[in-house]
């Protein structure tokens, strides 16, 4: 069994929240392997992202430099390259910069590629056997991997359960010496930050998240009048966003905003992953929509198949009549 | 008309010294009308063709009726009495124009058939017209700069205000009132003072005024007036001539022209290319309007001809909710297009897109083709038409707004904009409850039937409409009619996709539906929808007879066949809301009213826009999926006038009527205080299902009706 | 500039209800209408734009049979100069990696400064476009949300990264890019279009014409196999409530006040 190695991400010297999720899924390969994590970066936030993974993995390989102060898929493949053994396999997180760097890892690695595993189901001799979905969502497949090559594999975020950290008694190695000095096709200029918008979602504990079920701008008001009605905010998916109906800041979803609520009401909400990405904190999920095969359904809490332009007035007079308001 | 040969002379000797300046500005004035008029009809001759020339006896009746009787005009009471009088008046006046303009070159001059008695009952009778006229100025102007109609009001985005050159021109219309007045008041007051007798019937006109004020001034003086008056009236008249092409005026001249060549039918558009044949169009390199040239030579005609009364955009429901439409200044922004571009004096340019520049893509999107313009146009300017040819041009350029994109897509690959699967196309009809009900058979090569039913894509896959098919299939039913549908075989008529510019989407459904009704043997169509009523009637080429399920149930109603069981006594106040596509478009505005006035204690109102001024609902098909820039829905305004009229229940008879107005009643505010149904839905619940046989005594009828 | 874009015919999914065939190997796809992976025609969309601002030329390429000319032509319709089928039996049952394969040896043959691909296939994993960019040795980005050119052979581009923020960089030509929806407002395509270039050749080459060795493709090739389809449990997560509108609303308002949803 090759080795099985976990690209970790993070952000201000903390780890990403995949690291966990990357420890479970190689546990699930290998029950008896070791996985090592790889953290690049710069500086000494870098260290404090090293001794957090040591609770979760018994090895942790850091290279630190300055080329690497933002992270750069090109280079940082190119240090991999450089540094992984033949025939390893490396885990890494399906978002922006997992997606950045798998496919091309996977080619100068001479490994297979498998992207957005949901669920891994034990290895049989050199098979890694894997489950993805397609067709946004609507139906999932068995895939059988060859590893014998090794392999590269993004895992989707949320998919498995985080590894509990433990008390390691593991080891941080500094490999940035065996980088050497490295140059790409790619430069980093700048990050240019989203526009604050007029609501902060990330601050509100219950949200009223519409999506596609809205169906056209003027239905907002009946969003929007359930929040006020609850004293909460109204977020959104990605199509609301493209549909410019709301701005961008509404967002939630791995290209929008992450948002931490107690509550989280998704109406007209289909549940592709790149929405439910940004939900974290698993809160209490509330989902209605007209489509009963909606994927949304598979991690709500309660799920009521209805279309969210009736429902959703009724419940806003439910909730104003427990308030004692009277309804307009 | 002078009685004595002194006299004659008298007038002819103070016009005399005249003679070659007024030989002179006639030959200036008609020469320069003569230029301006040519230059204008220059990109005429740039433009697209437009097949005009056909059924002269019909356009003949057409101007008379619009033209001549002025049949529009009373439309706006208090505008429409002032033009029908100032119209009539320059009817009467031109002969005597002439006469005047020519007696100053050939003194002796008298208009064939107007010597003695008839000229002197002509003289009086215009010597009133004049001073109608004259005074018909003064109101309008007086109108213009006091009461200030809001129609004539210029928006900002528009550019500078109209009121100085109206004032202007009515100002000049007055004061060649008052030249000729003078003339003729100089005239008379001369022959007095040679001690001629007058005859002068006229009391109290204008000319009689100024011959009473002339009389006792010196005969010189008299003289100098004449002079005066008669080169006022020159100078002015051709100075109007000249300077009317210029502007709104210029429908002096080509109202005749605009009226004659109108448009005879209504419903229909016209083709890509007039003499283009639809086989023919794979070899038309573009599409549409995309530059003036691309207008046909009426179009252009027709921005020559408006008035800018404002008219059109006062009864647009686009313009009335604030989207970039207003009809009227989508024909003086082409007018001041053409004025620009082919200019007086060198070389007419042309070629620049029109959208992007005069026009924006919204102002064109925003339009609903509910007709309401082209009803209220006195001069029958065209602009639905227009408008599709200026969609087409965008479709041809890919210029389409996303929100749009994706019904068309649907349409393309489904058959119907919501991009549901065919074979649900007949579900709304084969629920297990409704089939005890009603069977609705699928005509195939199997089942066969007299009448089709057309469903159309709203009726068939939208929840809420749904109910409207159950209820006219079971009117159809309840009627004994052998009926059948065409199912997943019948897609979208294709009503609003030729209207939004995608003909070539349009004609692949049409020659879809086409052949699927004439393979179904049908010998007659009924839908409850007036989009597929119009595209059946109008768009489509080679069908049996089509009828909206109104016109059904009125026959059925009027023939003692239908009756209906009375409506509770329960406060219910109904007003019929007329859908622009079977009313404007078809005049069926007496079948639903008489369908609803024999329901048997129905109280019904009228809103004050009813009939041909029906406001429209917000439009159907594609637009439902159009996200305009608007104040408010124009639904919204819609059920606003319902509960104005006193109503609180509001019946259509269209789905997309249904479809707007119950969700402005949603966004109004008025949920419980107005509600909506359609006139099929009304009829089915009222349906009294006692008949009576031919002794008196009630037989139960059949609810349940099998066909197989 | 010379610009190929790499586009896929998929199952449209907001068409059709996805359902699986009997064995369940595959999805049904009888009744299901295809069209163009949305964000390849965004793709496509910006080729164009950028071709209209600085000249040159767009080339649209898939791997596929006779059924995939259609996308081809679309794109055609929309604007692209060329369109390109890359076709052979033993292209077959490849994986991503058999498809970046195909897809290098074209490029090879080719002079293209800028290859563009969608960021994801509905039926794909995002993958195509970074391994292309590796085997050729080119940079890449992914999740490019807006590209600018700028002088000398280098482009600016914007990746949409978390938190609706957005990363730039600056990436030397030639490179692969692989795009995102949303980064432009396609221009539409209708029938009329589709028919005016429907006689416009498409050549077709297979694995002899790009000097592809068969064994390097294909399902035997593939290191990634699908077994079969399943259907996710049905709301297997959720407790699917079943009571009127009324009912529901009430226990969901119960519910969420526990969870102390109510301020």
């Amino acid at each position: 069994m090759a080795r099985i190695f976990a690209y970790i991400t993070h952000k201000s010297g903390v780890a990403d929240d995949s690291a966990a999720e990357l420890a479970a899924a190689a546990r699930k390969i290998d029950a008896s392997a070791s996985p090592t994590a790889i953290v690049i970066g710069a500086g000494s936030e870098l260290d404090s992202v090293c001794s957090t993974l040591l609770s979760l993995y018994a090895e942790v390989w850091k290279i630190s430099s300055e080329a690497f102060a933002h992270p750069n898929a090109e280079l940082i493949r190119k240090a991999l390259v450089k540094l992984l053994p033949t025939g390893s396999m490396v885990l890494v997180a399906h978002e922006h910069f997992g997606i950045d760097l798998a496919p091309g890892l996977s080619i100068k690695l001479d490994a297979a590629f498998v992207s957005d595993v949901v669920g891994i189901d034990g290895l049989e001799g050199s098979s890694l056997k894997l489950v993805r979905q397609e067709f946004g969502g609507q139906v999932s497949a068995h895939v059988h991997c060859d590893i014998s090559g090794g392999a590269v594999v993004s895992v989707r975020p949320g998919a498995f359960k985080p590894l509990p950290s433990t008390a390691g008694d593991g080891a941080v190695v500094d490999k940035s010496s065996e980088v050497g000095v490295l140059s790409a096709g790619r430069r980093f200029i700048e990050t240019v930050v989203a526009e604050a918008g007029d609501v902060d979602i990330t601050k509100h504990a219950v949200l009223v998240s519409i999506g596609r079920g809205i169906q056209e701008k003027d239905n907002l008001g009946i969003a929007q009048d359930l929040a006020d009605a609850l004293g909460a905010a109204v977020s959104c998916s990605r199509p609301v966003v493209d549909a410019k109906w709301l701005e961008k800041s509404r967002q939630v979803g791995s290209s929008g905003k992450t948002v931490k609520p107690k509550v989280y009401l998704a109406c007209g909400i289909s549940g592709a992953f790149q929405h439910l990405a940004g939900i974290k904190g698993n809160p209490f999920i509330v989902a209605i929509n007209k489509n009963p095969k909606a994927p949304i359904f598979q991690v709500a809490d309660i799920g009521i198949v209805d279309d969210i332009l009736e429902f959703l007035p009724e419940l806003t007079n439910k909730v104003r009549e427990m308030r004692g308001v009277t309804a307009k | 008309m002078l009685e004595g040969s002194q006299s004659h002379a008298q007038l002819t000797a103070w016009l005399e010294q005249g003679r070659v300046l007024f030989l002179l500005i006639h030959l200036l004035g008609v020469a320069g009308f003569a230029y301006i008029v040519a230059r204008r009809l220059i990109p005429l001759f740039r433009a697209e063709r437009d097949l005009r020339f056909d059924q002269p006896l019909a356009r003949l009746h057409k101007a008379l009726k619009f033209w001549l009787g002025q049949w529009k005009h009373p439309r706006y009471p208090t505008a429409g009495t002032l033009h029908i009088l100032f119209f009539a008046g320059f009817i009467l006046l031109a002969m005597r124009a002439f006469t005047v303009l020519i007696v100053g070159v050939s003194p002796a001059f008298v208009m064939p058939g107007l010597s003695g008695e008839a000229g002197r009952v002509y003289e009086v009778i215009t010597d009133y017209a004049a001073t109608v006229v004259f005074f018909c100025m003064v109101i309008a102007i007086v109108r213009r700069l006091v009461f200030k109609p809001a129609r004539y009001e210029v928006p900002a985005k528009f550019g500078k205000a109209h009121k100085a050159d109206a004032v202007f021109l009515l100002a000049l219309i007055a004061i060649l009132m008052v030249a000729d007045s003078l003339f003729e008041a100089a005239k008379a007051a001369g022959q007095a003072q040679a001690g001629q007798p007058v005859a002068f019937a006229a009391v109290l006109s204008l000319p009689w005024l100024l011959t009473i004020a002339l009389t006792s001034t010196s005969l010189p003086t008299i003289g100098g007036f004449y002079f005066a008056g008669y080169l006022l009236h020159e100078v002015t008249f051709y100075f109007l001539l000249c300077y009317r092409p210029f502007g709104i005026q210029f429908h002096v001249e080509t109202s005749l022209f605009n009226v004659y060549f109108g448009r005879l039918n209504k419903g229909t558009l016209k083709p890509v290319k007039w003499g283009v044949r639809d086989e023919q169009l794979d070899q038309v390199k573009s599409f549409g309007v995309k530059t003036f040239e691309d207008f046909t030579w009426k179009h252009m005609l027709d921005f020559y001809s408006c008035a800018d009364c404002g008219r059109c955009s006062d009864n647009c429901p686009a313009n009335a909710v604030g989207r970039p439409l207003s009809p009227r200044f989508l024909t003086i922004k082409a007018r001041d297009y053409a004025f620009q571009h082919y200019p007086m004096f060198g070389k007419p340019g042309n070629g620049q897109a029109l959208i992007g520049s005069i026009y924006s893509e919204d102002e064109i999107w925003s339009c609903t083709t509910c007709g309401a313009c082209e009803e209220e146009c006195p001069l029958l300017v065209e602009y639905i038409d227009k408008i599709v040819d200026l969609r087409r041009g965008m479709v041809d350029d890919g210029n389409v707004p996303q929100s749009l994109q994706k019904p068309l897509k649907a349409l393309e690959s489904r058959g119907n904009p919501y991009g549901k699967m065919e074979k649900k196309k007949a579900d709304w009809a084969n629920g297990k409850e409704f089939q005890q009900v009603c069977r609705v058979k699928t005509l195939d090569h199997k089942n066969g039937a007299d009448t089709l039913y057309f469903v159309d894509s709203i009726t068939a896959y939208d929840d809420r409409m749904q109910s409207i098919g159950r209820a006219t299939a079971k009117i159809l039913d309840h009627l004994g009619e052998n009926f059948g549908i065409l199912g997943a075989a019948e897609k979208d008529s294709g009503h609003e996709v030729r209207r939004f510019g995608e003909e070539t989407l349009f004609m692949a459904l049409r020659d879809h539906n086409t052949e699927a009704i004439q393979a179904s043997g049908v010998t007659r169509i009924v839908t409850a929808d007036p989009h597929a009523y119009n595209a059946l009637k109008h768009d489509y080429r080679d069908m049996p007879p089509v009828e909206h399920i109104s016109q059904v149930l009125a026959r059925e109603v009027k023939s003692g066949k239908l009756k209906f069981n009375p409506v509770e006594n329960d406060g219910k106040v109904y007003t019929y809301h007329d859908p622009c596509y079977l009313g404007r478009h078809n005049q069926i505005y007496d079948d639903p009213r008489a369908v609803l006035d024999s329901i048997p204690g129905l109280k019904r109102v009228e809103m004050k826009r009813s009939r041909d001024r029906s406001f429209c609902c917000g439009g159907g098909g594609l637009m439902l999926f159009y996200e305009p820039k608007e104040e408010q829905r124009i639904g919204v305004k819609r059920v606003q006038m319902a509960a104005d009229a006193g109503a609180n229940v509001i019946v259509t008879a269209c789905p997309f009527c249904m479809v707007n107005i119950e969700d402005a009643i949603k966004v109004a505010g008025l949920e419980g205080k107005m509600t909506a149904i359609d006139l099929a839905e009304l009829a089915d619940q009222q349906i009294a299902l006692l008949a009576l046989k031919a002794d008196g005594v009630p037989e139960i009828q059949q609810e349940c009706v099998t066909r197989r | 500039m010379e610009i190929l874009v790499c586009i896929r015919r998929v199952p449209d999914t907001s068409e059709n209800e996805i359902t699986l065939n009997a064995d369940r190997t595959d999805i049904e796809r009888e009744e299901l209408v295809y069209s163009i992976n949305e964000p390849d025609n965004y793709a496509v969309e910006e080729a164009l734009q950028i071709v209209a601002r600085c000249g040159g030329n767009v080339t649209v390429v898939t791997v596929g049979g006779e059924d995939d000319e259609e996308v081809l032509r679309r794109e055609m319709a929309m604007g692209a100069n060329h369109g390109v089928l890359l076709s052979d039996d033993v292209f077959g049952g490849s994986d991503g990696r058999g498809l970046a394969t195909i897809l290098k040896t074209f490029v090879r043959k080719g002079n293209y400064d800028l290859i563009l691909t969608g960021v994801q296939a509905e039926d794909g994993g995002a993958q195509v476009g970074g391994m292309l960019a590796a085997m050729l040795d080119y940079p890449f980005a992914s999740l490019v949300n807006s590209i600018e050119v700028g002088q000398g052979k280098k482009l600016k581009i914007s990746r949409e990264i978390e938190g609706g923020n957005k990363e730039i960089s600056e990436i030397d030509l030639p490179c692969v890019l692989s795009i995102q929806t949303g980064i432009n407002e396609p221009r539409y395509v209708g029938m009329r279009g589709i028919r005016a270039v429907a006689s416009v050749p498409v050549p077709i080459y297979g694995a002899a014409d790009l000097a592809l060795d068969p064994g390097s493709v294909g399902a035997t090739a593939a290191r990634v196999k699908r077994v079969d389809y399943f259907l996710p449990t049905l709301g297997g997560g959720a407790e699917m409530l079943t009571g009127s509108r009324e009912e529901n609303a009430e226990r969901v308002l119960e519910l969420v006040a526990a969870k102390g949803g109510l301020k």
